[in-house]
């Protein structure tokens, strides 16, 4: 149970940072940290005390890796999410390059000609 | 047609990277293949329409386990929005995007934008739509940006902010759903929900949902990013943002996982009806006082997107009489079509306009239908449409969903729907006279009528606008009523499962 609160405040911390902070480099790491928080929740639903890899070698009963392994799911789902983070994350880097290169600032609030 | 189901997500995401190779060799090959593969795609699309309902499984997996694919009413009727004007948006593309760079990445990005929306559209499970929802919004977010100009990178980056938060609600509600049914099979999820009950770690998934969908529909507490986003982008992908991208990615999804994954619920449907009204007034009062004609554009798209939303949250509201709720829906999902036609073509006017004037501010233009005849006429068309004027096709849409206010028995939100179209109506009275009639500004006399490519899919989605209206008891038949059916059968959903 412990384990989920973590994962939650991780999550918290990442909105906060994003939020709080001024400098767009510490916004894309608040991203990227609230993108690793879900992903840790997510690795830790399929995990299992004591629990073997999901895997049948031979010589093995499918009766005993079904009732120990864990879940190969959420693995599958999380390398995933880590590729699609990867992505987000190449793209932000490089659109703040250019709002460096246009505005010869990180900081959001003086980043700021569109309003109303 | 059935076996070929996957290729509407495979046709754009090949010839994207095909796009990209081909360019090496011949930059000119690229105008060629992204209008041949949405051609393709529009013509395949409107066939779907006549297809019966049916599932397609990937690799041969049987459903609990492999991916679906299902085609019923609702994702037939998107698939046609999404490619009939991704196509037109292309055609539009080819004379509009010489004045930018780098062209053949520019169809890339716009393949890959199509490929990812008809992804979210025909798919059957939750985190392969998380995955298309996310490819969908990567190009976006890329296009937003695509003119490098201060402006548009600093809209490009909150749009990017703001999205990546909405991608992570999701992410944290799907895991949510899979730790509490063990499955990600939308049609077996819905099975699931229906043994569990509803419950409060149900509920915190809702209002996850509620919050990351919301945030791509731009539901009001959340729309920050549309009027930044929306305008800084070239015309074609303005029109696709808001004419379909918010469609796909938002109101189509909550659609689909309130309907058929957690079914009718008193909660929801408050929620949603709220959340459209809010929409409707916020986005109508913020619109007047805007001089720029694109962002004025894109706050109507947030005050007519709440039409839409209400009607959902109208039918998936289990106290009312059935057939009242179901007339909402109606209203909600025809608005949704409509809305589609008239406001990418508005949005490709507008990029006609700035192509021969240069301007976006509509104080700078005005007298433009005695240079522009085709283009003034087709946006006096559109316009006529999203202020409900008889017999264009808003009028009926929005009078359908105030007379299913009405009867529900809910006359404030009837009457705000009044009051809204009315603002709709000075406004864009409002924007006829500075744009299209008044006097011609000495720097205009020269101006010249935008090219045949250009004019040609403003034509069409004029002719739409028309007929959508006129012709309704065919659309009505062939269209709008199997995805009404299809979005209040939650047990033929459920069937899926087992059959087909």
């Amino acid at each position: 149970m412990i384990c989920y609160f973590l994962a939650l405040v991780l999550f918290v911390m990442g909105l906060y940072c994003l939020v709080a902070k001024k400098n767009i480099i510490k916004k894309i790491i608040g991203v990227t940290i609230t993108e690793y928080s879900i992903n840790l929740f997510l690795i830790l639903i399929g995990y299992r005390r004591g629990g073997i890899a999901p895997i049948t070698l031979r010589g093995m009963d499918p009766g005993e890796v079904a009732a120990k392994g864990v879940d190969p799911l959420p693995q599958a789902l999380v390398l995933t999410s880590i590729v699609i983070g990867l992505g987000v994350l190449a793209l932000m880097v490089a659109m703040c390059l250019r709002l460096y290169e246009k505005y010869k600032t990180f900081d959001m609030s003086e980043i700021n000609r569109l309003r109303g | 047609m059935q076996g070929f189901y996957p290729l509407f997500t495979a046709i754009p995401l090949g010839m994207a990277f095909i796009n990209l190779l081909m360019a090496k060799i011949s930059k000119k090959v690229a105008d060629y293949i992204a209008f041949i593969a949405t051609g393709v795609l529009a013509v395949m699309a409107v066939r779907m329409l006549f297809e019966p309902v049916f599932v397609y499984k990937v690799g041969g997996w049987p459903p609990p386990w492999g991916i679906l694919l299902v085609s019923d009413g609702l994702s037939s009727l998107l698939l046609v929005v999404i490619n009939v004007i991704g196509f037109l948006a292309i055609i539009f593309s080819t004379k509009y995007m010489t004045t930018y760079t780098a062209k053949p990445k520019y169809y890339t990005l716009f393949l890959l934008m199509i490929a990812g929306m008809n992804g979210v559209v025909i798919t059957g499970d939750m985190f392969n739509m998380y995955v298309f929802l996310e490819i969908a919004s990567i190009a976006s977010y890329a296009l937003v940006g695509f003119g490098c100009e201060k402006e548009e990178l600093e809209a490009s980056f909150k749009y990017l902010i703001l999205g990546g938060v909405a991608s992570t609600a999701i992410l944290f509600g799907i895991a949510f759903l899979y730790s509490m049914t063990g499955t990600l099979n939308m049609p077996d999820l819905a099975q699931q929900i229906e043994i569990l009950g509803m419950n409060k770690a149900l509920g915190f998934v809702i209002a996850l949902f509620i919050m990351g969908f919301g945030l791509k529909a731009s539901s009001v507490p959340f729309h920050a990013w549309l009027p930044d986003a929306h305008p800084s982008a070239p015309a074609p992908i303005s029109a696709m943002l808001s004419g379909v991208l918010i469609k796909a990615l938002g109101v189509y999804s909550i659609a689909r996982i309130m309907f058929h994954i957690f079914g009718p619920e008193p909660m929801i449907s408050s929620i949603l009806m709220f959340l459209g009204a809010l929409s409707m007034v916020v986005g109508v009062f913020m619109a007047v006082g805007q001089s720029d004609v694109k962002r004025m554009l894109a706050y109507h798209s947030i005050s007519q997107m709440g039409y839409v939303t209400i009607g959902l949250g109208l039918g998936l509201n289990p106290n009312v009489d059935p057939a009242v709720a179901a007339l909402g829906l109606f209203g909600g999902l025809y608005h949704l079509v409509n809305h589609a036609s008239f406001k990418s073509l508005l949005f490709l006017c507008s990029g006609s306009f700035e192509y021969r004037t240069n301007t976006r501010n509509k104080y700078e233009m005005g007298g433009l239908i005695r240079r522009m005849p085709i283009t003034s006429t087709t946006c006096s068309i559109a316009s006529l449409s999203i202020s409900g004027v008889p017999p264009f096709n808003g009028f009926w849409s929005k009078l359908i969903i105030i007379i299913a206010f009405l009867k529900a028995g809910y006359p404030l939100y009837g009457a705000i729907a009044v009051l809204v179209a009315f603002m709709t109506l000075i406004s864009f009275v409002r924007l006829q006279k500075d744009v299209i009639f008044g006097t011609l500004p000495e720097k205009f006399r020269e101006v010249k009528e935008a090219p045949l490519l250009m004019t040609l899919p403003l034509i069409i989605l004029a002719v739409l606008c028309l007929a959508l209206g006129v012709a309704y008891p065919f659309v009505d038949q062939a269209m709008l009523q199997a995805a009404k059916d299809t979005l209040l059968d939650k047990m033929a959903y459920m069937s899926l499962l087992t059959g087909g």
